[in-house]
């Protein structure tokens, strides 16, 4: 689904995110870790073409993100609160972006209902502008609102943080059944290794730019990568 | 073991008083130090340099104008009123000098609230911080401007050999005088900040003292001119003035001290939402979901609503020239106030595309959003925007067909052409907006774009205008703004092919610019 192709972000003199080669099969759920200042979001903005690659480039779907924009039909992605609009109520926003998504009216109620446990009565039909939501809350609604449309390719950056610990597990559960059901190609960062290696078939950690552990998800990887992380 | 050491370990009663009166020299320096550091650190300082000239220029113009008056007053109050002595006189039109003081300032002094939330939690006295707040106030450039005047016209007063006790008396008063308008203002603007009608108190405030005065109906500015007079001639009453500041002072005092709570003022406010669905705009077709968009934008944040407030003041604008036959021979500047009127909001809204959507451009970007689409949106709303507000002009044909006829070629040109000109200027844009703040005389996000894309958008066609007008006459000049126009929206895919185009281009930089915090 996914290739990187000698991809580099450089800063002046400094390499933020130096891939080689990586390929992300349709249907895997892709994790990313590694500490601040790994290259996650970066490889991630790089990927949704928000910043220019040094070198290289990424193709989505065979289609070169940089180049052509129609990845945009089959991706999603929430990176981060700037993805909302804060003038909007969580209603008005589902229904811009189902409006952008092509998602008629009825298709969208029905959507929204499989997210009525996730939502748990705080978002929907509070006659709140998304700014004046809580930090979860607002998350909930950047999250849901990228599941949207039958994306194929899914990006979510740091999903689980700021969430509270029933929403944690709720949304574990909504991406597991996603990838079991829709072969949908998920990448998310973490630095929750605990959620990362629940929820994703292959983990990836960065450190400064670089590839250094590819693993597929067994029993053993928590512990790899505790033991990794710990020094 | 350093002095710290020794010091920590023999405090005595004198000690400790060093220990406060070090604090609060130390506490003081690094407000002053952070204050400096705001302002020179903050990227909009070191972005918009030809912002920051353009303001130093503006205030050395103020500087040299109040020179100017200071100089000049004594002389022409002396040879206008021959029988009165000028020191006095004078006081005659202070009632008209506070009031336009009181003005300026709403608009263009803010309450110099430092971002005070990280010192709530440190060791730092909450009414030093206030004092430290209220204090910085008064040594604004609003404070220092008057002297400018008040000291010229006080030497030339002791020159001419007036009382020199009641010069000093004057100039004294005249200082106290600024800073209670100073604080008057602080207070007017913090019982009022609250609201999007905040600029409308004041104006009933002022324009109702002043029509009192200018009715007779109370005489203000006489019972000034005798208040001050009679400070003159008995110097212990400056008691009563000083009082007076000293009572703003407290009462900005309590103000600010209850709104340092992260829940008062600190706190944003969440509102209720009265949700639309405005389906009408459907017809729209895919640009739909984009002008409601735009729409809500405009609609429920401060600093894009007052854009809409500024249509109500641009429809009377007309009425200050077309009422004046000073200006009805001027028919060249008539093609400026035509453009004017039916393009306010074109201008206003149009200079800071595509700054408006600064927040979430990331997100529109990675969206499968067709920018064509997000451009003709905006388009479609400047568009509509001058064919309306040119129907709403209408009534000005009181004045004259002419000007009906100058209206609507003034409105093919802003359909056919200015909306061109901002979206293409729009491209260049690399400032982000804060969408909270109000927008009179709110210069964040302005750049060097919006003061350059002012010249092609008034200037130019007076000159399309004026060519023609010179050499044939007043309809050829309005047949060329009209055909200007429509060359514009005949040609319209194609500009908006060419502009769309500018757009993607510069669509990283943007994303870049507008991820930058302001």
């Amino acid at each position: 689904m996914i290739q990187v192709n000698q991809l580099s972000k450089k800063y002046t003199d400094t390499v933020v995110l130096n891939l080689e080669s990586l390929q992300i099969p349709k249907g895997q759920s892709f994790g990313l870790v590694g500490n601040n200042g790994a290259g996650k979001t970066t490889f991630f903005n790089l990927l949704l073409d928000l910043i220019e690659p040094t070198t290289g480039f990424i193709t989505n779907k065979e289609i070169q993100v940089n180049k052509s924009e129609d990845w945009k039909y089959f991706t999603s992605a929430f990176i981060d609160e700037s993805f909302l609009i804060g003038y909007l109520t969580a209603e008005e926003y589902f229904t811009f972006i189902a409006d952008l998504r092509g998602i008629n009216k009825e298709d969208l109620k029905i959507f929204m209902l499989q997210f009525a446990e996730l939502f748990n009565d705080e978002i929907i039909g509070k006659k709140k502008y998304l700014r004046d939501l809580s930090k979860g809350n607002q998350k909930k609604v950047g999250i849901v609102a990228a599941l949207m449309g039958n994306p194929e390719v899914v990006i979510l950056d740091e999903p689980f943080a700021n969430l509270d610990p029933t929403t944690q597990i709720r949304l574990k559960k909504i991406i597991q059944q996603l990838v079991e059901t829709t072969q949908t190609t998920f990448l998310i960062s973490s630095h929750d290794l605990g959620h990362v290696t629940e929820v994703c078939n292959r983990i990836l950690v960065l450190e400064k730019g670089n590839i250094v552990k590819d693993l597929e998800t067994s029993e053993e990887t928590l512990k790899e990568l505790e033991d990794y992380f710990n020094v | 073991m350093g002095l710290n050491g020794y010091q920590l370990k023999s405090i005595t009663q004198f000690n400790i008083l060093q220990a406060i009166y070090y604090n609060e020299i130390t506490m003081i320096k690094y407000f002053l130090d952070f204050e400096w550091k705001q302002f020179f650190r903050s990227s909009y300082w070191q972005k918009s340099i030809a912002l920051n000239i353009i303001l130093a220029l503006f205030g050395i113009y103020m500087l040299l104008s109040f020179l100017t008056l200071g100089i000049a007053l004594y002389p022409i109050l002396k040879e206008q009123f021959p029988a009165d002595s000028p020191l006095f006189k004078v006081n005659d039109f202070l009632f008209y000098w506070i009031l336009a003081d009181l003005f300026l300032r709403f608009f263009m002094q803010k309450l110099p609230v430092m971002s005070v939330k990280p010192f709530l939690t440190l060791p730092v006295r909450k009414s030093k911080i206030v004092n430290y707040v209220l204090g910085k106030s008064m040594l604004s450039f609003f404070n220092f401007l008057p002297l400018f005047a008040i000291i010229p016209f006080g030497v030339f007063a002791i020159i001419e050999n007036e009382n020199f006790l009641q010069v000093l008396v004057w100039m004294f008063l005249l200082l106290i005088i600024t800073l209670i308008v100073n604080f008057l203002n602080f207070i007017i603007e913090s019982t009022t900040s609250e609201s999007d009608w905040a600029f409308l108190p004041i104006i009933v405030i002022v324009s109702g003292l002043f029509a009192l005065n200018h009715y007779d109906l109370l005489p203000l500015y006489s019972v000034f001119s005798k208040g001050i007079t009679r400070i003159l001639l008995h110097p212990v009453l400056i008691l009563i003035p000083i009082l007076i500041w000293v009572i703003l002072y407290g009462i900005n005092f309590k103000l600010l001290k209850q709104k340092l709570y992260i829940d008062a003022s600190l706190k944003v406010k969440s509102a209720e939402v009265q949700s639309t669905e405005m389906t009408w705009l459907n017809r729209f077709g895919s640009v739909a979901p984009f002008l409601q968009l735009d729409l809500k934008l405009l609609w429920r944040n401060k600093r894009p609503r007052s854009s809409v407030f500024i249509i109500v003041m641009g429809l009377f604008y007309g009425l200050i020239f077309y009422t004046n036959p000073m200006y009805l021979n001027m028919t060249p500047f008539m093609v400026f106030v035509a453009i004017f009127i039916t393009g306010v909001f074109l201008i206003s809204f149009g200079q800071f595309i595509p700054a408006w959507d600064s927040a979430y451009y990331k997100m529109l970007m990675s969206q499968n959003v067709k920018y064509k689409d997000y451009l003709k949106a905006k388009f479609t709303l400047m568009q509509w925007s001058a064919i309306i507000l040119f129907v709403l002009s209408i009534p000005y044909v009181y004045f004259g067909w002419d000007i009906l006829l100058l209206h609507f070629a003034a409105m093919m040109y802003n359909v056919g052409v200015n909306t061109y000109v901002l979206l293409f200027a729009g491209s260049f844009n690399r400032k982000k907006i804060d969408l909270s703040q109000r927008a009179a005389f709110n210069y964040q996000g302005t750049g060097a774009v919006q003061w350059l894309v002012g010249f092609p958008i008034l200037v130019v066609p007076i000159l399309f205008f004026y060519i023609p007008y010179k050499f044939i006459n007043f309809e050829a000049g309005v047949a060329t703004l009209i055909v200007l126009g429509l060359i514009g929206i005949v040609l319209h895919q194609k500009l908006m092919q060419y502009i769309t185009g500018m757009y993607l281009k510069s669509k990283h930089k943007m994303i870049a610019a507008f991820d930058q915090a302001t």
